[in-house]
């Protein structure tokens, strides 16, 4: 590897001993340093919060949070739980997988579902993807955090997910209210974090933020770790709506006139809600083609979510009423 | 969409295998929204592209919406992001983008050139490798160029690529650009930039940004593209002598007991000696643990968990370093200082400082100057506002371990937060340590008499008693003191023979030697008093003279005379070391009392009459005086 990485420079530059010195020199690849930072960032928090927690959502970008906070305590339990707010409409595949991860890791894991939503029959196909994201996952995650007294929560989002999340700091301050104050954030400098906060406050912290979905991809197959079997074609029952395809996973999507659910071989770029989440018709079945298709595709991540598409600003709307 | 995609549609795994091994650079860019900055990193992501099909449809709506390119796309539009900042068409704060080649990684830290920013771009640069400096052909170097110039040095980035943009609008002209390239060069002579990059290009039209330019075949320097792709960014770090500041104690049961941190700098491998600042205590590395298992060697960047030799105490905030080459630790220190707070900076503020893991409190105990970003000039100000830049002395509460910014960026950088706020209201670089001897000047001015008292809750005195070898001064004196001690305070106590085997052994017992003995013993006394002691001096010191002369060295009040009188009769029957008998016999002569006279003092503060009264009681009277006044 060391050969190709020469041979593409030295045509370049011909002083090559300082080539090879560095080479000698151990520079760390991408993925190192990377690794390195985000593995600073959560004994950071761990060192200087009361009670912190991971909210594991169960997707690649969780996958690889989990695992580097394995590395970062090693060989030490997680000294924090594991949380996952359940909207009671993710997709079966994504609970037996979190289930499975959680004890693999030997971490506690707790699950917080909106009781009051649930008894008022809150659903995305009833209520609308809007309404049902802010009672069942923005109203719920505030709710677990109030209950478990939480100062600090890992999230696992990433600056090149969005626009607006390209300005997002590291460590977000979020008021008693759970509110994002987008003039009021704390410079971050070199690798020196302010974990500072008064009772009640609280930060989100995002180990991830310099990861691109690239990144990601190319650490889960460097790493071999674990990801959910959705990610993955396979033939997958699915209907066409609004020009989105949309899995039929359990019993509760009522289907229109003419709307026939057809076995297609499909895959999901991200995992959320399934009435939430398209599905692209795809043949790729392991990591390498995965990344292979993502690498060759012509459409952003975020395309086959719903909530995005309301209006360029509408995640920084959510980001300031307390979504993730 | 990518670059390489005739690699990845054959063989995605030697693609992933190629890009597995591809290094990261992190640079900033500077300049105003007139300069095309944001135009400038949206062509680099366009050009390595990294914008999909549905971010370029949005793109091109919003370009015609409110772009300012006519109908042609605004790549500006691609990086702007909160949705106040787009309707004022300009970037408040810094926004991280990313892109990648076949070789590097980059992480782009956009921060905005405006005056009042100074903050953001501290901040952005603290974690570059690289700065890309933007002038406008048709200006030159302006006021801002030398801001960002200065920002960009001040947070110790040694690369910089000058990016002349807008030669189209300057007819690509070479005269100009060399003009400007000069003039850039003598300005940053002054500045601690160590390798400076001069690139003309347009990027508007993509000129010399990833497409050598045509209409510029005057140039033959590297593009901005081949440049980022190809600076070398030296690894210093790595040779420096070893610091791992501790982040976390790593104790999954009683038999494992691990440090956890990230390298700073240099490189270790299992047996190598290490020191522990502040305490200094010494051990071997016996492990360099990591979940994918142990390793033979770790080095800067990385994060690791250290096991050593030794049960050596070590804690959060320590720092593990090189043994031969450790950490210095102090607790008084010279840094530059960039204010980023609301509230202006003022000297003698207790703020919270973090350095490495360490959290310390500490003041500027000087603010030397200010130093105006724009011309460099420095000034003397009484306080800092925000996004001033000053040189500060500091003070802490405690030492603490650092290195000079200079030699490792990473322990010799602080963040400075606000105790009430929480804020993070200033960063600093440290410039050296004060030695402890240039701070008289501060402890004259502020420590006195009157504070040390006030610790040992006291006040300050000298005892001095007087009278014939024999009458019991020693012996009470020595009373005295124990009675004080047992009140809690803090004595000494000169002993005429003591000092005579000591600081006065090359004193006779002429009348000359007498007074000189008295000289010294009274200043020596009167310096323990300065110290905030209570002085007991028993001393025959038999001239009224003399003893003027150490009542005059003592403020009022602060010296007390006791004249502890016994008849000679009485000392000779006692003369408890033999000594009258040999001053009878004539074998000591100049003898007080027997062939030299003793001078009763004339208005002692207390007479003893040791002849009736008891040692005790003597002692009792004495400690009711000084209790009373």
């Amino acid at each position: 590897m060391l050969f190709y990485y020469l041979q593409y420079i030295l045509p370049l530059d011909p002083r090559s001993e300082q080539l090879l010195y560095m080479a000698a020199m151990n520079t760390l690849t991408h993925l190192q340093r990377l690794e390195a930072e985000s593995i600073h960032i959560m004994r950071e928090v761990v060192a200087e919060c009361r009670n912190p927690v991971m909210l594991y959502s169960i997707g690649k970008d969780s996958a690889v949070m989990l695992h580097l906070a394995r590395k970062a305590f090693h060989p030490s339990k997680l000294p924090f739980p594991l949380a996952h707010v359940d909207t009671t409409w993710k997709f079966r595949d994504m609970i037996t997988f979190r289930d499975k991860m959680a004890q693999e890791a030997g971490a506690e894991l707790l699950v917080h579902i909106n009781e009051e939503g649930v008894k008022q029959g809150i659903g995305p196909f009833t209520h609308g993807s809007a309404l049902h994201t802010e009672i069942m996952k923005t109203q719920a995650l505030k709710q677990m955090l109030d209950h478990y007294q939480f100062d600090a929560a890992f999230g696992g989002a990433r600056r090149d997910e969005e626009k607006s999340r390209a300005k997002e700091r590291i460590f977000s301050f979020r008021s008693k209210a759970h509110r994002w104050d987008p003039k009021n954030q704390r410079p971050e400098l070199w690798n020196l974090y302010n974990c500072r906060k008064h009772d009640g406050e609280s930060i989100r912290v995002f180990p991830l933020s310099n990861w691109t979905e690239l990144d990601v991809w190319q650490y889960i197959y460097l790493e071999n770790i674990p990801v959910v079997p959705l990610y993955f074609a396979a033939e997958r029952p699915v209907v066409e709506r609004d020009g989105t395809l949309i899995m039929v996973d359990d019993d509760r999507m009522k289907l229109e006139p003419g709307e026939k659910p057809a076995m297609k071989k499909v895959r999901f770029r991200t995992l959320g809600c399934w009435p939430l989440t398209g599905a692209i018709e795809s043949s790729a079945d392991t990591l390498p083609a995965i990344i292979r298709e993502m690498l060759l595709t012509k459409t952003s991540e975020r395309q086959g979510r719903v909530i995005d598409n309301d209006s360029n600003a509408s995640m920084e709307q959510k980001k300031q009423e307390g979504y993730f | 969409m990518h670059s390489d995609s005739a690699l990845i549609e054959e063989d995605v795994e030697e693609y992933l295998r190629a890009h597995e091994h591809k290094t990261l650079l992190r640079f900033i860019t500077c300049g105003s929204v007139d300069d095309g900055k944001s135009t400038l990193i949206g062509r680099l992501l366009y050009d390595s592209k990294m914008i999909f099909e549905d971010q370029l449809a949005a793109l091109e709506s919003d370009s015609k919406k409110v772009g300012t390119q006519g109908d042609s796309i605004d790549f500006a539009l691609l990086v702007d992001g909160l949705a106040a900042e787009r309707e004022q068409g300009i970037t408040i704060d810094v926004a991280y983008r990313f892109f990648s080649t076949e070789n590097r990684k980059f992480i782009v830290a956009d921060t905005p050139g405006h005056e009042q920013y100074t903050r953001n771009m501290a901040t952005g640069a603290s974690t570059a490798d690289v700065a890309i400096i933007l002038i406008d052909a048709r200006k030159g170097v302006l006021t801002q160029t030398r801001r960002h110039s200065f920002i960009t040095s001040l947070m110790g980035i040694k690369h910089v690529a000058i990016a002349v943009n807008k030669m189209d609008l300057i007819g690509y002209d070479e005269a100009a650009f060399t003009a400007i390239e000069e003039d850039y060069r003598a300005f940053a002579k002054g500045l601690d930039i160590e390798h400076i990059t001069c690139i003309p290009m347009s990027a508007l039209g993509g000129d010399n940004v990833t497409q050598r330019s045509a209409k510029m075949d005057w140039y033959d320097g590297p593009t901005l593209m081949t440049y980022l792709e190809t600076v070398e960014v030296e690894n210093l770090t790595q040779e420096r002598p070893f610091r791992m500041p501790i982040q976390w104690v790593n104790r999954p049961n009683l038999d494992f007991r691990g440090f956890s941190g990230q390298i700073a700098a240099g490189r270790i491998e299992p047996g190598m000696e290490i020191k522990v600042m502040p305490s200094g205590k010494t051990s071997r590395v016996s492990k360099i643990v990591t979940f994918d298992g142990d390793l033979p060697e770790a080095v800067a960047g990385q994060s690791v968990t250290l096991t050593l030799e030794d049960e050596i105490d070590v804690s959060r905030g320590d720092m593990i370093c090189a043994s031969e080459h450790p950490a210095e630790i102090t607790d008084q220190f010279e840094a530059h200082l960039i204010w980023m707070g609301d509230e202006k900076m003022l000297p003698g503020r207790p703020y919270i400082m973090k350095t490495g893991a360490h959290q310390v409190p500490v003041s500027v105990t000087k603010l030397k100057h200010t130093i105006n970003v724009n011309t460099m000039e420095e000034h003397a100000a009484r306080s800092l506002v925000l996004n001033e830049i000053g040189v500060c002395n500091f003070s802490a509460e405690r030492d603490f371990p650092f290195d000079i910014f200079r030699d490792v960026p990473a322990t010799g950088s602080f963040i400075l937060i606000d105790r009430i706020t929480n804020a993070t209201v200033g960063a600093g670089t440290i410039n050296f340590a004060l030695r402890r001897a240039s701070n008289i000047h501060w402890q004259a001015l502020d420590v006195n008499k009157s504070t040390r008292a006030a610790l040992m809750h006291q006040t300050p005195r000298t005892i001095w008693m007087t009278g014939l070898s024999g009458a019991g001064k020693s012996t009470i004196a020595n009373l005295v003191e124990k009675k004080l001690h047992a009140l809690g305070k803090h004595t000494y106590t000169l002993d005429g023979d003591n000092v005579r085997h000591g600081l006065n052994r090359d004193l006779g017992f002429t009348d000359a030697q007498r007074v000189e003995n008295i000289r010294r013993v009274a200043e020596v006394a009167k310096l323990m008093t300065d110290a905030g002691l209570i002085v007991l001096v028993s001393f025959i010191s038999p001239f009224r003279a003399e003893r003027r002369m150490a009542r005059r060295l003592f403020e009022e009040g602060e010296f007390i005379e006791i004249f502890v009188d016994a008849s000679l009769e009485t000392v000779e029957s006692r003369d408890p070391k033999g000594l009258y008998k040999k001053a009878r016999k004539g074998e000591i002569a100049n003898f007080t009392g027997i062939d030299s006279p003793y001078e009763r003092p004339e208005y002692a503060d207390l007479t003893i009459d040791s002849n009736k009264m008891s040692a005790e009681e003597a002692a009792e009277k004495i400690v009711a005086l000084l209790m009373d006044t």
